[in-house]
Formats: C-alpha cells, structure tokens, sequence
C-alpha cells in the first residue's frame, strides 16, 4: 500500500473556529523538600476542532504530567496538587467531581498512552476493553458493543478481528496492542484525543503504519488530537500547530512550518539544530546544546534555558519571560529571540 | 578498504525455546540465522533493523558474551569463534562494548573510579599507584572532571553515564567497541554530545567500531558503511551514501521511506510495510522477508536469495535484484 504522510487539509479552516479545548495557566508544583519542583508551570494552549497540536520537548519538561492532569488522571498524592483550568465547551473540567469527569473521560476526550501493556487490561479479552466503554458511556447492549467491538478493530487495520477480539492482550504485538489502545480510545468517537508519545516504543515501520492510522481517522471523525512526542520529525509530519516546552513551561508556540522553517526561541533553534537528518554529506559534527535541563534544586529563578543559552542577556536570569505573540499564530516566551 | 580487522561468516546463534514445564526443548529461536559482516580498522559499521531482528545477538555473539552456534569470527587474523576462555582472554581487551542503558549497565554500589578500576584490576594493568591517574585521564577524554571518580551513577545525567560506559570502555585501550543502542535512551540534544565525542574518540585513536541502532538518521551520520538485518539475516549491505540514497533491497526501500523526516509539508510516498515481522522462532520459508515483500513472487516463498555483490562494497540478498 502506499500512502502520502498525513497532514489534513482542514488546517487552514479549523484556525477559524473557537477552541474546542482551552488550556490556561496550568501547573503542578510537586514539593520535594527542601525544593519544590515546578514540574509544570503555567502552561496555555488551544485546541481547535480537526487539528493536530504537537507537545514537544525533551524528557522530563513536564509533557505527561500536562496530559495526566487535563485527563484528570493524576493519583494522590500529586492528585490535590494541580492548579490552572482546562475548558471544554462550557465546563471546567479542573472543577469537575470525578463522577462527572469520569462521564467525559473515554467518551468526549480520550487518552492512548505510551506503553499500552500498562493500560490494558492483562484479563480482560481485547473485544471486552473496547466494548466496555460503549456499553457504559453510550448505553450500548452487550451484543450491540461487541459487534461494534469488531468494527472498530477492524477500523484501526487489525486482521482478522474477529480472532483478536476474543484474545489477551499479552498475545499481541507491540503494535497491534497500540492499535487496540486507539480502538479503545476511539470507540465514543471523541472529540479530543490525547497521545502521549503513542508509537515512541514502536518501531519505525509500525510507528508509519500507527500514525497513518491516527491521522485517517482523525479525518474521517473531525477529533482533535494533543500529539505528545519527544520526536520533532513525528511533529513535522503530523502536527498542524506545535508547542515546545522546556522545563514545564510552553518556550515557543507556532504553526508547523512557521516552527521548523524559522524558530525564535534558542532552545527550539538548538533543538532543530542537533537533530541527525538524513544527508548526502552529513556536517562532520553535529550541533550540540551544551549542559543539561537543570534539575528541581538548581533550577534558575529566571529563564530555566539561561544556564544553556548563548543569546542570554542581563534581564534573563531575574525574571521568566512571558509567552507572547511575535507573528500572527507565533508566540515566544524569551528575552532575546532570535530573529525569524 | 583499510585492512580488515573483523570478519564474521555464517554466524548463527540459536536459542532453545523450554517448556514450562519440565523445561523440555520444544523449538529453536534463530536469532541470528547466518550473518557475513566485515569490519576494517577506523571504520564504522552500522548494524541496523527493527527490534528483534538479531542485532544485540550478533554483537554479543562476536563479544563471545554467548556461545555462537555455527560460523566464523576472525579477529585481526584469527580464528575466536570457538576459543575458550584462557585463549579468549587477550580479545576480551581488544573489544569492548557500550550498552544502550546507561542506567542498567552501571554498578549503582560502586564509585564511578571504582567501575573504572576493574578493567585494569582484571586485566593486571599498571599498579594500584598509578590508578588515579589513568582514570583522571580517562574522564578527561569523555569530557567529564577527574572530581567524577568520587561519586555513584546516579548522581549524573544519561548522557553523563553514557560517557562513563564509553570512558570504560576505553580503558584498555581496545582497537573494536560495539555500541549497542548506545545514544537511544538520550533526549537528542545530548545525543548530539555523545555521537560527537565517539566520533572524536574515533578519529583520535583509530578505533573501528560496530554501532548498532534502529535510528537510521543517528546511523547516517556516523557509519562508513551499513549492514540492514532482517529476521536474523543481512539482507543488504553498502557504503553509506549508496545505502540511503541508492539502497536496493525492497526492505530497506520500506524501512527508509519509514523513516519520518523533520521538515514538515514534505508529501512524500510512502510504503507502508503491512503486518508485522514474524517470529524467528518461526521464519518464513525461501527469504525471510517474502510474507511482506511488494514484490515477492513465487520462488521467494522456495529459495533464500544468497548476499550478491551488484557494485563494489555493495551485497544484496534478494531474488530480483541483479548488478
Ligand atoms: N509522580 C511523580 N512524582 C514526582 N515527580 C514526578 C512524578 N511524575 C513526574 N515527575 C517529575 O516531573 C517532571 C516532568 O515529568 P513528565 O511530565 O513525566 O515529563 P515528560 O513526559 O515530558 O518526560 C520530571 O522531572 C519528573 O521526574
Ligand atoms: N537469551 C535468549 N533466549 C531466547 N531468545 C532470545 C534470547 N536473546 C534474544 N532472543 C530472541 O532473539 C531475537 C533477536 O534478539 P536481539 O538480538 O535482542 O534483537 P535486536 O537487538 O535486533 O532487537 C529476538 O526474537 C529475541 O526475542
Ligand atoms: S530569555 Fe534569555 S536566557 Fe532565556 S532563552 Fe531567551 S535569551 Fe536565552
Ligand atoms: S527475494 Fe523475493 S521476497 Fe525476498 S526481498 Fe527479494 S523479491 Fe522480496
Ligand atoms: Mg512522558
Ligand atoms: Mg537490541
């Protein structure tokens, strides 16, 4: 089969709409005597109806904590710690009791996380996890999930789903138990999807084959995905919008081609900048980002990137820069952005 | 090609499959179903493919870490694919190797100077006088301070660990390492740090290494030539700009195109590999890759293609690829 990379065409038109999903000020302060370490902190994005937004940063910059606490899925104690709010239509889901949130969760916005053997059910057959959740959010009869159990397996390009409905997860694949992950997450047909770094345990060739699949279905149902990556090549080829973070905060925010053609941000330049690209004649060195992301305890009070930055200028270090806008749909939380 | 430093024929290690009860033999995995590689001194090799096709084995097997079942290994000349352990001693100094999990391969009780000290310790090098020196020196040329020495892994950073496996590895000054994965645990800003010190390490004393990696841009940028593994077989091997650029097997043609690229908007056709790779516990009939192949046709469910050189440097195991 073949089959171009997957970038909707939509993506000019969904620009137009409201968000559908509404992030402002989020933030975790995790204590961690006698440091505290602000995991995330005060992160803000949209989500609009039909477009992917690419979460980008390194390991460790707060990327599936942002995700567990908009799902509402953090456990105690880091549970009673989130602050911020995360819109959706007209509720917040941060001040929703978990009876109501539970009633969203899997039917208006989903998750499919990294390793999928952790979030399957290792007894539970394959076809009894998907139609768990069409029986319980959209009052489907048991026979009524289970054919439509089938249906979705079929849709995420499982062979023979009849067979693998009726198996245990551990019989499958890497890659079949994420598509069943996709299955399970996709069966309401949400609205948002969040994916937290959905094929980063799975080989290239399947990881082409799952976010082939992701961006079909995305067509063909209209959800908006959140596509969490450590991967600025996955972003390039599925993201619309993306959003770099760097040590809990959100540094640099963009349409794709604007991020990957013309970075303002010096961690996003050096980030871009020592990714290894496939060339005929490769530089003999790659661009490195010198140091490390600073830990909780010797974390700067001011720009957390200042201790790497070669741009850095006197008023880095007091205070930390805002995420402003500096081109329509570009916004930059630095001192001394780079030109564009 | 400089002259040859390894060269490995028909490598073969298979493991039995027990079972459970009564841990009786019911099958064989062929991890490694006849491997040819060569490796000339100061090149770099790349051994790449999805995971399980066979390439830790192979490492391993060459590092006589696990007993090879069938082939040839010849290190500078000789013969080590079944030496025991007294005559295998002076190659263990001469290869070494760097894992992919700079976590795991550490001794968490042990001071970074102490993980340090035991190559010399083993190997009878120098006297316990000189030590601190030998290993200053050796956290100098990984980039870290001779300060190092005093602390425990997990006082640093992945990449700073990896540098302390590199440092190790080091240490007896060996003319083969065989990074296994070594920079795919690492965010890639600080896989930058640690390509660039291997390939200044590599320039600096003329080591060859064998990097193995499923990373093919992090391949592209470090190997002189590359072997593409499939199912425990090389099915193609070239220089390394005919093998990104001109590779020929239908199995590199797939996993290339697989490979996403950073630019975004770059419409490119893709060829989606159907299916998964199969068990090599139970490989296909003919070549291994025929149950997925574009292209197959009858013959290849019958016959294993053998490894054809089409140019110089270049060998490709498949049926419809002529010179
Ligand atoms: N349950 C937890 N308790 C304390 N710290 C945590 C917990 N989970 C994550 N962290 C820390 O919070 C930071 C952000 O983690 P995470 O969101 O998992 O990062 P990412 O997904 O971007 O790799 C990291 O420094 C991590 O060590
Ligand atoms: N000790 C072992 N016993 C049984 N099977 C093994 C053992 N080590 C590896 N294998 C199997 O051999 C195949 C090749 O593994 P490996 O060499 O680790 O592949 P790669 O490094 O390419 O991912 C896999 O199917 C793996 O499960
Ligand atoms: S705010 Fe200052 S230190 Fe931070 S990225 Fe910008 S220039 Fe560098
Ligand atoms: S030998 Fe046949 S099945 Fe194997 S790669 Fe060539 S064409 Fe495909
Ligand atoms: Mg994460
Ligand atoms: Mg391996």
């Amino acid at each position: 089969m073949s089959a171009a990379a997957s970038l909707p065409e939509n993506a000019g038109a969904a620009a137009a709409e409201a968000p559908l999903l509404s992030v402002s000020d989020l933030t975790l302060h995790i204590p961690m005597p006698p440091h505290v370490l602000r995991a995330v902190d005060g992160v803000s994005f949209d989500l609009r109806r039909g477009e992917t937004l690419g979460l980008v940063g390194e390991s460790g910059s707060g990327k599936t904590l942002t995700a567990l606490m908009l799902m509402r899925l953090l456990e105690p104690p880091l549970a009673a710690l989130p602050k911020g709010r995360v819109q959706f239509g007209d509720t917040d889901l941060m001040a929703l009791d978990e009876a109501r949130m539970s009633a969203l969760r899997g039917r208006a916005i989903s998750m499919v996380f990294q390793e999928p053997m952790t979030s399957l059910n290792p007894v539970m057959t394959v076809g009894r996890q998907i139609a768990e959740p069409l029986v319980r959010h959209l009052g489907l009869s048991a026979r009524e999930a289970a054919a439509r159990a089938e249906e979705m397996l079929r849709l995420v390009q499982i062979p023979d789903p009849a067979r693998v409905a009726r198996a245990y997860p551990h019989l499958l694949s890497g890659g079949m138990r994420q598509r069943v992950m996709i299955a399970i997450a996709l069966a309401c047909r949400p609205a948002v999807l969040v994916a937290d770094e959905p094929t980063t345990a799975l080989d290239v060739t399947v990881q082409a084959q799952i976010l082939e699949l992701l961006g079909e279905l995305q067509r063909e149902m209209g959800s908006a995905i959140l596509l969490i990556t450590h991967d600025l090549a996955v972003i390039a080829e599925t993201a619309h919008r993306v959003a770099v973070m760097y040590a809990g905060r959100i540094v640099e925010e963009a349409p794709v081609a604007a991020l990957f053609a013309a970075p303002r941000h010096p961690y996003t330049r050096g980030l871009l900048a020592s990714i290894p690209k496939i060339e005929r004649v490769p530089a003999p060195t790659l661009p490195e980002i010198p140091g490390m992301v600073p830990g909780a305890a010797d974390r700067p009070r001011g720009c957390a990137f200042m201790p790497r930055c070669a741009r850095a200028v006197s008023g880095c270090a007091a205070e930390a820069p805002p995420l402003d806008p500096i081109a329509p749909g570009h916004r930059v939380a630095c001192w001394n952005p780079a030109n564009g | 090609m400089a002259e040859t430093l390894l060269k490995v024929s028909g490598l073969e290690v298979h493991f039995p499959i027990r079972s459970a009860f009564l841990r009786r033999r019911i099958g064989t995995v062929r991890a490694v179903d006849g491997v040819d590689i060569e490796v000339a001194r100061g090149e770099t090799l790349a051994l790449v493919g999805e995971s399980g096709c066979g390439k830790t084995t192979t490492g391993k097997a060459i590092l006589r870490l696990i007993d090879p079942t069938r082939g040839s290994i010849r290190f500078d000349g000789e013969e080590i694919a079944r030496h025991g352990a007294a005559r295998l001693a002076p190659f263990r100094r001469r290869m070494q190797i760097v894992f992919q999990d700079p976590f795991a391969s550490l001794n968490p009780r042990m001071t970074v100077g102490g993980i340090l000290a035991a190559p010399f310790e083993i190997h009878r090098i120098g006297t316990p006088a000189d030590r601190p020196e030998r290993i200053a020196a050796l956290l100098r040329t990984v980039g870290l301070r001779p300060e190092a020495a005093r602390r425990y892994p997990h006082e640093f950073s992945g990449g700073q660990r990896q540098r302390i496996g590199i440092a190790r590895a080091l240490a007896l000054e060996p003319e083969l390492i065989i990074g296994d994965e070594p920079v795919s645990a690492l965010d890639v800003s600080i896989q930058a740090q640690v390509i660039n010190l291997m390939k200044r390490l590599q320039a600096e004393r003329g080591l060859a290494y064998i990097m193995i990696s499923h990373n093919l841009a992090v391949v592209s940028h470090v190997a002189d030539r590359v072997a593409v593994m499939y199912l425990g077989r090389v099915v193609e091997t070239a220089p390394r700009e005919t093998l990104f650029f001109g590779a020929r097997h239908p199995y590199t043609q797939a996993l290339l195109s697989a490979v996403p690229e950073p630019v975004p908007g770059l419409r490119r056709t893709r060829q989606v590999l159907q299916g998964d790779v199969p068990s090599p516990a139970r490989p296909p009939t003919g070549c291994h890759f025929h149950l997925r192949c574009p292209i197959a046709q009858a013959r290849c469910a019958q016959e294993a293609p053998a490894q054809r050189i089409i140019a110089p440097g270049h060998a490709v195991a498949c049926h419809l690829v002529a010179p």
